[in-house]
């Protein structure tokens, strides 16, 4: 029987906070790659962005990652990577994919070669790491400026995307629309959740600024923590509130 | 308002939780966040009562699990908690007289305690399987509300509310019970065909005061019959459901296409008894 292919899943954004539709996209991702056959997915990664992404309301990234993290507690599969948030700039997604690929390829056991020389693996064992992302994400390829075209192309054909169905958004019409994302679709998953579950983290927000409940959107845990930690109330203080958008998104 | 002046309200989900999900849970939070927020009220307690297996419903396993598994999804909650009152009848209990007995209940307890209201502390799954009886043969009148006391209200979700056009699914005057002497809350992302559905049925359009509707705005599809269907296509319910109430489907296996055909060709309860009581 031919192996599959290992594949890592890496989700970038905001997560401000995670919420169970976050924690969803995974699982429905991984459903989908494993009913094609042809992947088995070996882990998973979120990686929240770095507090200079400038974003209104942005929580700091110190809490952003911890409340990921209690969410990921129960998870066998899936963990949060810092290294986005910890750098000193905001960077291009496609940057952390390259980093991320270039540790996965570091901790890949190295096989001897003759004279003792570590060769590389085997080719079909290197796992190949996806894009996760919903589809309001596939659609920002089209916005000028947002993304660079050579970016975009480096994305989905060096790496691949795996994109999760949302209500209100018609992904396969995104893919005809953009030559790039044409050409290369056929690295382009479209997985379905069959399970509208729409629970976007700006409502979350909102309902907690007035002091409604958010429980059964989010884990308990990271509930707890909010409350703790006092976040996302109406006159807690947030970085990138009062700082002008950044305009330079693509340098 | 003061707290005292304000009425003590109990939510009460009837429904086969087939499994429970988080959406079921949702419905609470919305509630009670909506009912508190009027000034009016003061939300003390919500039940979930599993309906009995004498439903007859396709594809309903077994109460004793769908007992547990929302029990286990309510283990983290202060304030809502399972009754398996209705759930330990041999015969079929229409939602009426489960409200009722509820309704009796909070005020039995009620006239023990002189000023205090009804503790917030949850009660433990005391009675056992074997044990609980209760005799249908007298139907009472509907009785007066007594004041200061807490009320019973049903929590829903839309599809419940319009299932009073459904024919013969529901006795009329059950309906004109729920809505005039309880009341209904129902949670509804389609608020405008909620109204028009009161404002075109008599009896739902004079009680229309007693009942709320409470608007969702996250479009939250996650309904039972989703949760058994990606169960027997080998999906992920994870972050559907409690984690505690996914972990004890796995272990006890409870949906499969073998569950699913539970009931079939069999007659729903409530249809079987209201044909049989129009044709006698």
């Amino acid at each position: 029987m031919k192996s599959r292919i290992p594949v890592v899943l890496l989700a970038c954004g905001s997560f401000n906070p995670i919420t169970n539709m976050h924690l969803r996209l995974f699982e429905v991702a991984r459903d989908h790659l494993h009913q094609t056959g042809v992947y088995q997915v070996i882990a998973g990664i979120i990686s929240p962005v770095n507090d200079k992404y400038g974003k209104k309301d942005l929580t700091a990234a110190q809490h952003r990652v911890a409340m990921a993290q209690l969410a990921l507690q129960t998870s066998d599969w899936i963990r949060v990577d810092p290294w986005e948030s910890e750098q000193a700039q905001w960077m291009e997604t496609v940057k952390v994919l390259r980093h991320h690929h270039s540790e996965l390829l570091r901790s890949l056991p190295q096989t001897e070669g003759p004279g003792d020389k570590p060769v590389s693996p085997a080719p079909a064992a290197v796992p190949e790491l996806k894009l996760l992302c919903g589809a309001d994400v596939l659609k920002t390829f089209q916005i000028p400026g947002l993304w660079r075209d050579a970016h975009v192309q480096e994305i989905v054909e060096k790496f691949g995307l795996v994109c999760v169905g949302r209500a209100g958004h018609d992904p396969e019409e995104y893919i005809l629309k953009s030559p790039i994302l044409r050409k290369y679709q056929h690295n382009i998953h479209l997985a379905r959740e069959p399970v509208q579950n729409d629970i976007s983290a700006t409502y979350v927000r909102r309902a907690l600024g007035q002091g409604q409940s958010v429980k059964y959107l989010l884990p308990d845990s990271v509930i707890t923590y909010i409350k703790d930690h006092k976040l996302y109330t109406n006159d807690s203080p947030s970085t990138g509130n009062s700082t002008p958008r950044n305009k330079d998104k693509t340098s | 308002m003061e707290n005292s002046e304000k009425t003590e309200v109990v939510l009460l989900a009837c429904g086969s939780f087939n499994p429970i999900t988080n959406m079921h849970l949702r419905l609470f939070e919305l509630a009670k966040d909506y009912m508190n927020g009027t000034g009016k009220y003061r939300v003390i307690k919500g039940i979930i009562s599993p309906v009995g297996d004498a439903y007859k419903k396709k594809g309903l396993i077994p109460a004793h699990h769908r007992v547990i598994m929302a029990e286990l999804a309510t283990k983290n909650s202060k304030w809502v908690e399972v009754d398996t009152w209705e759930s330990l009848q041999d015969e079929w209990v229409e939602t009426a007289k489960v409200l009722r007995h509820h309704q009796e209940k909070l005020e039995a307890s009620n006239s023990g305690n002189q000023q205090d209201s009804p503790s917030l502390e949850r009660s433990g799954r005391k009675r056992k399987w074997t044990e609980q009886r209760e005799d249908f043969s007298q139907k009472k009148p509907p009785q007066p509300k007594m004041k200061g006391m807490p009320e019973v209200k049903l929590l829903c979700g839309a599809d419940f509310l319009e299932s009073f056009g459904i024919p013969n699914l529901w006795k009329s005057e059950d309906i004109a019970q729920i809505v005039g002497g309880y009341g209904l809350i129902c949670i509804t992302r389609a608020g405008n065909d909620a109204r028009k559905f009161i404002y075109e049925s008599d009896v739902l359009w004079k009680h229309r005061s007693n009942i709320h509707l409470v608007n969702e705005w996250i479009t939250n599809d996650i309904s039972s019959t989703k949760i058994r269907r990606a169960l027997r296509r080998g999906q992920s319910i994870r972050y559907l459901v409690p984690d505690l109430v996914q972990e004890y489907i796995e272990k006890h296996n409870l949906y499969s296409s073998e569950s699913e055909d539970r009931n079939a060709g069999v007659i729903l309860a409530p249809l079987e008894r209201n044909t049989a009581e129009a044709k006698s």
